[in-house]
């Protein structure tokens, strides 16, 4: 194998499935060979049929619904408020010098251990679920913004305004439009991210939703619907990525080019 | 009349780094440019061309003294002072075409009138065919052309170029240089050049300023008297190579000093 070397389209996606063949081959030896005890760890087949059964049986549809439409929601209001953020943190340093030392700090608090002082302020209903992903995206997107801002190739700056670009001209026309994909791929990425919020938020004080069904599972010692409820969540993960990445491609031809 | 720039002593010095000593990159620097004038200021690197450029532009600030455009003082930059800098500066989010119309658009001009005078500059720099690519798609020298007509379509008062062919191949330097004397022939504009290429200063002056190495300070002023329009044959006529070493001499010396500095 050559270093950098690009290989085909056919090959990429063969080698892709591939090793989703090869996972799936390898718990299927382990478990339906006998060499784990089911009590532990399911085999493919039955988290299959449990997953069938969840989604007839129990309407996990809802739940799955549910949890999307929190994500999306806690996602979405950390969206509203952070890129406004992050691009006046990057484009002007007074704004930064005042928040940037309290976003890097509030950056690191756990979203995962607000939830008990969420249930006290906003009780188990969808608020609480929703500002347990705001927390968790919300400062993380914030200052990906503002670095990537910040470091906007000073010579387009300059050239504005030698083309009589005003100073908001400047942040309108030249730091929102350059900073643009990487605003998008951050988005990307913290999606990613509030994936993990949303489970936490759901295994305390819910009654609904993907997480709920993997806690309650827990309890039946169901790791087949377990392993189920692990692998919508994957699935939902890659649809929404490949989905970003293909509005992201539309959206910013010029970086393509 | 008086000069259309009046560079009045003008200095800059950097602080020094990490409680160094200050570095002074120009040496108090008077220069009158009049209406319509092409200068080329000629240095070796480092001897402060560009800073002074920059102040010129309003993207620097002198440590002293002042410059005026038409007795208005520059405070900061402005649409009246067209730059095209060095490093390929076409915004890559936007095509050919409305990279030209940027300033135009700053200004909130009628989309009718903005087209028509995109199109014209599209057309002096050769680029038609071309509106509707991104940056990226274009070779260095159609984006420096581009560069030029998204600064001239702007109508600034004076044209500041920052070693613009700098990064360019010599054949496609060599006919960048005559597009942009071509263009400067028919529209006849205050232009300053600056380069560290002595042919090209010659080629494209009415007047070459030469500087000294850092701390940079004028050294001299040459006139360049060849007839306009110049073509680029003119280069191998004995009155043009002995500009080039003339100034080839003044430079040497220059660049000597600046090689034995560090």
């Amino acid at each position: 194998m050559q270093p950098l070397q690009p290989i085909g389209r056919g090959a990429r996606i063969a080698l892709g499935i591939l090793f989703f063949v090869l996972f799936f081959a390898f718990w299927g030896a382990a478990t339906l060979g006998g060499f784990v005890s089911p009590t532990f760890l399911a085999d493919p087949v039955t988290m299959v049929k449990d997953g069938l059964y969840l989604l007839t049986e129990q309407g996990f549809l809802t739940d799955i619904g549910v949890t999307v439409w929190r994500v999306v929601g806690g996602f979405v209001l950390a969206t509203i408020v952070a890129v406004p953020l992050g691009v006046a943190m990057g484009a002007y340093k007074p704004i930064e010098a005042l928040l940037e030392p309290f976003v890097s700090f509030a950056r690191y608090l756990p979203a995962s251990a607000f939830v008990p002082l969420l249930i006290l302020w906003a009780g188990i209903g969808e608020l609480q679920k929703l500002l347990v992903i705001f927390l968790g995206s919300v400062f993380q997107i914030i200052l990906m913004i503002a670095v990537g801002v910040a470091n906007t190739r000073r010579d387009l700056v300059e050239a504005a305004y030698t083309l009589g670009a005003t100073d908001t001209g400047v942040v309108k026309r030249v730091l929102i439009p350059a900073n643009a994909p990487d605003i998008a791929e951050t988005l990307r990425l913290v999606l990613g991210w509030a994936w993990t919020y949303v489970i936490v938020a759901e295994l305390i004080g819910a009654s609904s939703g993907i997480g709920y069904m993997i806690i309650n599972s827990q309890a039946l010692m169901a790791t087949g619907q377990i392993i189920f409820g692990i692998i919508v969540i994957g699935l939902i993960g890659l649809i929404s990525d490949f989905f970003f990445k293909a509005v992201n491609r539309r959206l910013f031809a010029w970086r393509l080019a | 009349m008086s000069a259309e720039l009046v560079i009045s002593n003008v200095s800059r010095v950097f602080p020094g780094v990490n409680g160094g000593a200050p570095v002074t990159a120009l040496q108090p620097t008077n220069l009158d440019i009049p209406r319509n004038d092409f200068v080329t200021i000629l240095g070796p690197s480092g001897c402060g061309k560009s800073t002074l450029l920059r102040i010129v532009a309003g993207l620097d600030k002198p440590s002293t003294g002042s410059v005026t455009l038409a007795g208005q003082p520059v405070k900061g930059p402005g649409a009246d002072r067209g730059m095209v800098f060095q490093s390929y500066t076409l915004f890559p989010w936007l095509t050919i075409r409305e990279n030209v119309a940027f300033g135009l658009r700053e200004k909130g001009m009628a989309e009718k009138e903005k087209n028509e005078i995109v199109d014209s500059y599209l057309d002096k720099v050769g680029l038609r065919g071309f509106e509707n690519h991104w940056p990226k798609q274009l070779s260095g020298g159609m984006q420096q052309r581009t560069a030029i007509a998204r600064a001239l379509a702007n109508n600034p008062r004076i044209l500041l170029l920052d070693e613009p062919f700098g990064a360019l191949d010599n054949q496609t330097r060599g006919l960048m240089q005559e597009l942009l004397l071509g263009i400067w022939e028919r529209e006849v504009k205050t232009v300053i050049f600056v380069t560290h290429d002595i042919e090209e200063a010659v080629f494209m002056a009415s007047r070459v300023v030469t500087m000294t190495a850092r701390p940079g300070r004028i050294k001299s002023i040459t006139p360049v008297d060849l007839p306009h329009p110049r073509h680029y044959t003119v280069k191998s006529s004995p009155e043009f190579s002995a500009l080039r070493l003339k100034l080839t001499e003044e430079i040497r010396s220059e660049a000597i000093a600046a090689a034995t500095d560090h």
